[in-house]
């Protein structure tokens, strides 16, 4: 039977852009902001990497040059802190969309019908924010500390040989990174997960699709943009912090990250050139990955 | 992974399945919707639940297919009791009202979601296939974003179909087709349904979709089946004065019953003597309540000669004329009866009579039926609220207005 004839030819039309006075002012202040505060350090960053010790001057002198050397004696030097940078933050952003999605699920769908409790959980989610990360960081290297009670009843059940310790491991850096970075995950994936429509779900199950089945092949992919965001939150700073894996905090030499590496050479050994070398060969790498991860999960169209 | 049930039977339904509600009720917090509620679909058949919205259709096709839990009752499709099953374990289909496409899906894979989930062959050959059935194929690479309202919903609809359930579920499936597409997309529905011998259930608010596609009718009303029957018996024998007014309109009259013999009735109403056959009434003494069809009843400028089996209004006077193509609607206010409503074919050129005009009217005394309800609740007419009276009410009142200007 042929109803071709009432089958009407739709295309989706876009609402025409027109050029607007009005939008370029508007946007005018946040170019200026973007101008002054990134891209001058950016130029000034750039510039330092390339710069070469003062012949005649104190250490930490430098002056103008094109010492391109800087970068291959950098990553030469520090490409184990750069590789663990990148590893410990995957493995903690791993953990943290882990551990946020159930709850990031709970509250944005589960408790939707209970709206004072979802600003409860909400509020718990953020309460950390209220103390200062160092504190909180510093909190739990107590708790973790040797005399600390997690060790000890680790080593009373002999989980930890007696010699152990839980401080200053890949453990603990991991633990800390994924401990402060859950909110940057939580919240992105609440925001989408509030708006997803459990109408597709139920269409899902009645269309012969197991729970598990549902969540893989409809609720995944509806809060991709969530996962997008809140993986990118956690995992970009992640890669440079410096304060979980120092030896003062949770870790030690033998955990120490590209950030580490960075603030060593700025403070301690006065070496500009390197640290700048290093945070562009961070941000360079950083940038690909995003680059290749956005494009694989295909969220342009999504967001 | 729980397909067990499925994996096995990774073919369609050779035939419908028969579907059985024994005492469901569903109570939200605070309301019910449905209120124990009986109900038997035969394998099968074509069976429409229609009613007003917010009579609980939705909830009923949401418990069949195990997307809310019934507060009591036991839900049986082909024999088996599901009540207690999850809803990706029953061998049912939903066209949803608000048709649920999968948004990040292109419209070719949402039609072989259900058939991929069952590992069925051909998955795409087959989802291209009911594509064609509805005429989208030509969109199946498109996202539902991207289409029409009425497009969504006939791929809601092929989705479904694509499955071969035992029973598939239609919740308002073609509410947001034009008029020429819906009729084509009613047959087309009703053909498949013969073809391949399954089991619908169709809800709809449309009495006239209900009444051309349906072997069975059940119309409902606020959580309760009022009546239940075949298109044509429903029409014509109504036991509620809900269903007279909501499949079609009815002249609706209250008496005392003065006379009863083994046949008929005799109810008085305002003083005139009106007969019932016995067979077509519900109740047979005290106050009762019945009523005519507006086209049974005949219009006549001349008082007639009193003549066995036929009931008798008159003289009344025509208060409003309506054309309308094949009929002519007239409104003939009879004292004592109040007012009535006649259709009349058009057999000559334009209305028999003009308003004003003294007639009389009178019907075939088996045309006439006896409702259920008490006589106390039921309305005069054609219920207050509908679009009909309130526009006739507001007229009234402009007029009114008018005048005092
Ligand atoms: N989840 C719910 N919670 C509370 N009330 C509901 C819920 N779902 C439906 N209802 C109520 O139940 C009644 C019947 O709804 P529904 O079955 O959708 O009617 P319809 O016949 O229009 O499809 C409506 O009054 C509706 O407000
Ligand atoms: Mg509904």
């Amino acid at each position: 039977m042929a109803f071709t004839a009432f089958a009407s030819q739709t295309t989706v039309e876009q609402a025409p852009r027109k050029r607007s006075f009005v939008a370029l002012v508007l946007l005018l202040p946040g170019i200026a902001y973007l101008l002054l505060f990134f891209l001058t350090p950016l130029i000034s960053l750039v510039i330092t990497s390339f710069q070469e010790p003062d012949l005649y001057g104190d250490i930490g002198d430098y002056v103008t040059a094109f010492r391109w050397e800087n970068y291959v004696d950098a990553v030469g030097e520090y490409w184990p802190l750069i590789l663990r940078a990148f590893g410990y933050a995957l493995v903690a952003t791993v953990l943290a969309l882990v551990i946020s999605y159930p709850i990031a699920y709970f509250i944005g769908v589960k408790a939707r019908r209970f709206p004072l409790l979802q600003s409860l959980l909400l509020t718990l989610v953020i309460a950390p924010f209220f103390i200062s990360f160092l504190l909180r960081t510093l909190a739990w290297k107590q708790i973790m500390s040797d005399e600390g009670p997690v060790v000890v009843f680790l080593k009373s059940i002999a989980v930890l040989p007696s010699d152990g310790h839980l401080t200053g491991t890949a453990f603990s850096v991991i633990f800390g990174l994924t401990y402060n970075f859950i909110p940057f995950m939580t919240l992105p994936l609440y925001a989408t997960l509030e708006r997803l429509d459990t109408r597709y779900l139920e269409a899902g199950a009645d269309l012969y699709a197991s729970p598990f089945t549902v969540f893989r092949t409809v609720t995944v992919p509806l809060s991709m943009p969530g996962i997008v965001s809140g993986t990118l939150l956690t995992f970009i700073p992640a890669a440079g912090d410096y304060i979980n894996a120092s030896r003062d905090f949770l870790g030690s030499s033998s955990t120490a990250m590209v950030g580490n590496a960075i603030e060593a050479n700025f403070l301690v050994l006065q070496n500009y050139p390197a640290a700048a070398a290093l945070s562009i060969v961070l941000m360079a790498v950083i940038l690909v990955i995003v680059g290749v991860y956005v494009r694989r999960t295909g969220t342009e169209d999504l967001v | 992974m729980a397909t067990s049930s499925t994996k096995s039977g990774a073919s369609f339904a050779e035939s419908g399945a028969d579907l059985e509600l024994t005492g469901i009720s569903k109570r939200f917090p605070g309301f019910t919707a449905i209120d124990s509620l009986d109900l038997q679909i035969p394998a099968g058949s074509f069976f429409a639940l229609l009613g007003p919205s917010g009579c609980g259709k939705t909830t009923t096709l949401r418990l069949v297919a195990g997307l809310e839990e019934p507060t009591a009752g036991r839900i049986l499709i082909g024999g088996k009791d599901v009540t207690d099953t999850k809803p990706f374990q029953r061998p049912v289909n939903t066209v949803f009202q608000s048709y649920a496409l999968f948004p990040h899906m292109t419209i070719l894979e949402n039609v072989a979601f259900g058939l991929r989930r069952r590992r069925i062959r051909d998955a795409v050959a087959k989802a291209h296939e009911a594509l064609a059935l509805v005429e989208l194929d030509h969109v199946s690479s498109r996202r539902p974003a991207q289409l029409s309202g009425g497009q969504q919903q006939r791929v809601a609809l092929a989705r479904a179909i694509v499955n071969r359930p035992a029973l598939l579920l239609l919740d308002e499936p073609l509410g947001a087709l034009d008029l020429k597409l819906r009729r084509q997309m009613q047959l087309e529905l009703k053909a498949i349904q013969t073809e391949v011998g399954l089991t619908f259930l169709h809800v709809t608010h449309d009495q006239e979709e209900a009444m051309t596609m349906a072997d069975t009718v059940a119309v409902m009303n606020k959580g309760r089946i009022e009546q239940m029957g075949a298109p044509e018996e429903l029409y014509e024998l109504p036991r509620t004065a809900f269903v007279a007014n909501f499949l079609g309109q009815s002249n609706l009259f209250t008496g005392e019953v003065v006379a009863a013999t083994a046949d008929a009735i005799t109810v008085d109403v305002g003083g005139v003597p009106v007969v019932v056959p016995r067979a077509r009434s519900q109740r047979h003494s005290g106050e009762v309540a019945i009523g005519v069809r507006p086209e049974k009843v005949t219009l006549l400028t001349e008082a007639p000669l009193p003549q066995a089996g036929r009931n008798v209004f008159g003289p009344g006077r025509v208060t409003d004329v309506s054309f309308s193509g094949v009929s002519t609607q007239y409104l003939v206010e009879v004292p004592g009866a109040g007012e009535l409503v006649v259709f009349a074919q058009n057999m000559v050129f334009g209305p028999v009579v003009q308003v004003g005009a003294e007639v009389w009217l009178s019907w075939n005394a088996d045309h006439g039926f006896g409702l259920d309800d008490d006589p106390g609740t039921v309305p005069r007419f054609v219920p207050d609220a509908s679009t009909e009276s309130i526009a006739i009410q507001r007229r009234i009142a402009l007029e009114e207005e008018l005048e005092q200007a």
